[in-house]
């Protein structure tokens, strides 16, 4: 247990050694993974705080219930049962045609041509607000309210929620391919740095084989620095991603303000973060073994 | 004990490195492989610490057979052997501590019980009051001797070294090989491929003459 511990602890420092040995190309390494990195996840905020914004606009969808020109008060009362008894719809107000052809006439551009019609061309109507569920649902609702007696239309009137949020899975599925792409730019980068590394070690490791050291022990130091080096870049990338949201929440206040919506922009979340340093430094890590293991079979001892 | 039997060494090109090689060297022995160069002494060496493998033939090397070695055992061979290299292989990236702390720390040991020993090692060869040059700054005799410190720092039942007189002055050259006979006499099996036989002086030692490759008797 102490031999592991202690071979453990020399490979760590070994590593921190060799990662402060050359400031300027560890911090190159360090930014071009950062870089990487906080576009994909710089991206995903975006979306995160997209969806919230729409949830916000949207946070009650309505629905307007067109009924039949013929529709009598009968239809209505029933329809006025139906919607108290289901579940997803909230608050719903009857809206007569009379008082529906009241209100356009009061409206200036619409009152005169209102005087000229001989009859009522509008319907009687329902303004219901549904209580907070999914665009699927929400579809689903109102596909069952066209179907009941007498009903002409159902209009909803956040469809514009569900195209953005069609948009944000697309936009789920782009940051998606996006990481896997960077990902694999992380690995390369770790890949290369430790090829260098190797190659101006190698008299070192050619010693250290000769006087017993086990492939593992070759290979440990490696393996952390590639993953204190990815796990560094993932931080330059979540500094990078608070930067922009640093610059970008001033002016959002101020648009928002003009909009009377109170929103601010969100940072990733601790689970998020800890993930981004995680994959980091995992994907580090895998990129200096694959290095390790592609380099040291070719360091034999002369 | 290190026990060859009928050893053949042939390269890929079809050169001819060992013959028919059998000896065997007790536990605590001291010998010497001599021979002109190209001779197979190299070779030889090498076999021992498995560093190359025998074409045909079987080595054993304290009990255990070499010819027939795991790669993942390799290692933990190397570390019950002492080996003194023709080309030093020192690392001249760091201090003459550091070079022999290098093995101690490939076998796991604290720092505390390294730091004890690399010191002991180093007095042993002399060069206490060096430990912290670089080797870059040391005589060549100076640098022979950081090799001995390196090899013997773990303690190994077996010391073999490469041609450790070559280019050294005859008294360095001397200094160099009472040490390996100091080792010698405490219990330490030795193994030296050299062309100095006279150095020995009144030690009688094993000596083994290599002709193109075979054991002349």
């Amino acid at each position: 247990m102490s031999v592991w511990l202690s071979h453990h602890f020399h490979a760590l420092a070994a590593a921190i050694k060799r990662l402060t040995r050359t400031p300027t190309g560890s911090l190159l390494s360090i930014a071009v993974i950062g870089i990487a990195f906080s576009l994909p996840a710089g991206i995903y905020v975006l979306l995160e705080n997209l969806q919230s914004l729409s949830g916000q606009f949207s946070g009650a969808p309505q629905l307007s219930l067109f009924l039949k020109l013929d529709a009598d008060s009968e239809a209505v009362a029933e329809i006025e049962s139906r919607l108290k008894q289901h579940p997803d719809v909230g608050r719903f107000t009857f809206i007569p045609k009379g008082a529906a052809l009241e209100q356009l006439k009061q409206s200036n551009d619409w009152g005169d041509v209102m005087d000229g019609l001989e009859r009522n061309p509008l319907p009687d109507a329902f303004v219901l607000s549904t209580r907070n569920i999914s665009p699927e649902r929400l579809e689903a609702l109102r596909t069952e309210l066209v179907k009941l007696p007498q009903v002409e239309h159902a209009q909803l009137d956040s469809a514009w929620a569900k195209r953005l949020d069609a948009l944000l899975k697309l936009g789920r599925a782009g940051v998606l391919m996006l990481a896997a792409l960077l990902s694999f730019s992380l690995v390369a980068v770790a890949f290369n740095t430790i090829r260098l590394q190797i190659m101006t070690m190698r008299d070192e490791i050619e010693v250290s084989k000769l006087i017993g050291a086990t492939r593992g022990f070759i290979r440990r130091p490696f393996l952390y620095f590639g993953a204190i080096q990815g796990a560094v870049g993932g931080a330059a990338a979540w500094l990078i991603i608070s930067w922009g949201i640093h610059m970008a929440d001033e002016q959002l206040k101020h648009l928002m303000n003009l909009y009377e919506v109170n929103f601010r922009l969100y940072h990733l979340s601790l689970e998020d973060s800890l993930s981004l340093l995680l994959l980091s430094a995992l994907l580090g890590w895998i990129g200096a073994w694959l290095s390790v293991t592609y380099q040291l079979g070719r360091i034999e001892p002369r | 004990m290190i026990s060859f039997s009928q050893v053949y060494k042939r390269y890929p090109n079809g050169f001819e490195a060992l013959r028919n090689v059998s000896f065997t060297l007790e536990t605590g022995e001291m010998g010497l492989i001599t021979g002109h160069s190209g001779a197979g002494k190299t070779t030889l060496l090498r076999l021992i610490a498995a560093i190359e493998r025998p074409t045909t033939g079987s080595i054993i090397v304290n009990g255990q057979n070499i010819s027939a070695i795991k790669s993942g055992a390799i290692p933990f061979l190397r570390r019950n052997l002492g080996l003194v290299f023709q080309d030093q292989k020192i690392l001249f990236d760091r201090t003459v501590f550091q070079n022999v702390l290098l093995p101690l720390q490939i076998s796991g040991f604290s720092s505390r019980a390294a730091t004890g020993r690399v010191r002991a090692a180093l007095d042993k060869v002399g060069l206490l009051n060096r430990e912290k040059a670089r080797p870059i700054t040391l005589s060549g005799g100076e640098q022979q001797r950081l090799c001995i410190a390196r090899a013997i720092v773990n303690r190994p039942s077996i010391l073999i070294a490469d041609e450790p007189t070559s280019n050294l002055d005859p008294d360095y050259a001397k200094d160099i090989m009472e040490m390996f006979v100091s080792f010698h006499q405490v219990g330490v099996t030795v193994l030296i491929a050299t062309h100095d036989v006279q150095l020995l002086g009144s030690m009688q030692p094993r000596i083994f003459r290599l002709n193109h490759g075979e054991l002349a008797i």
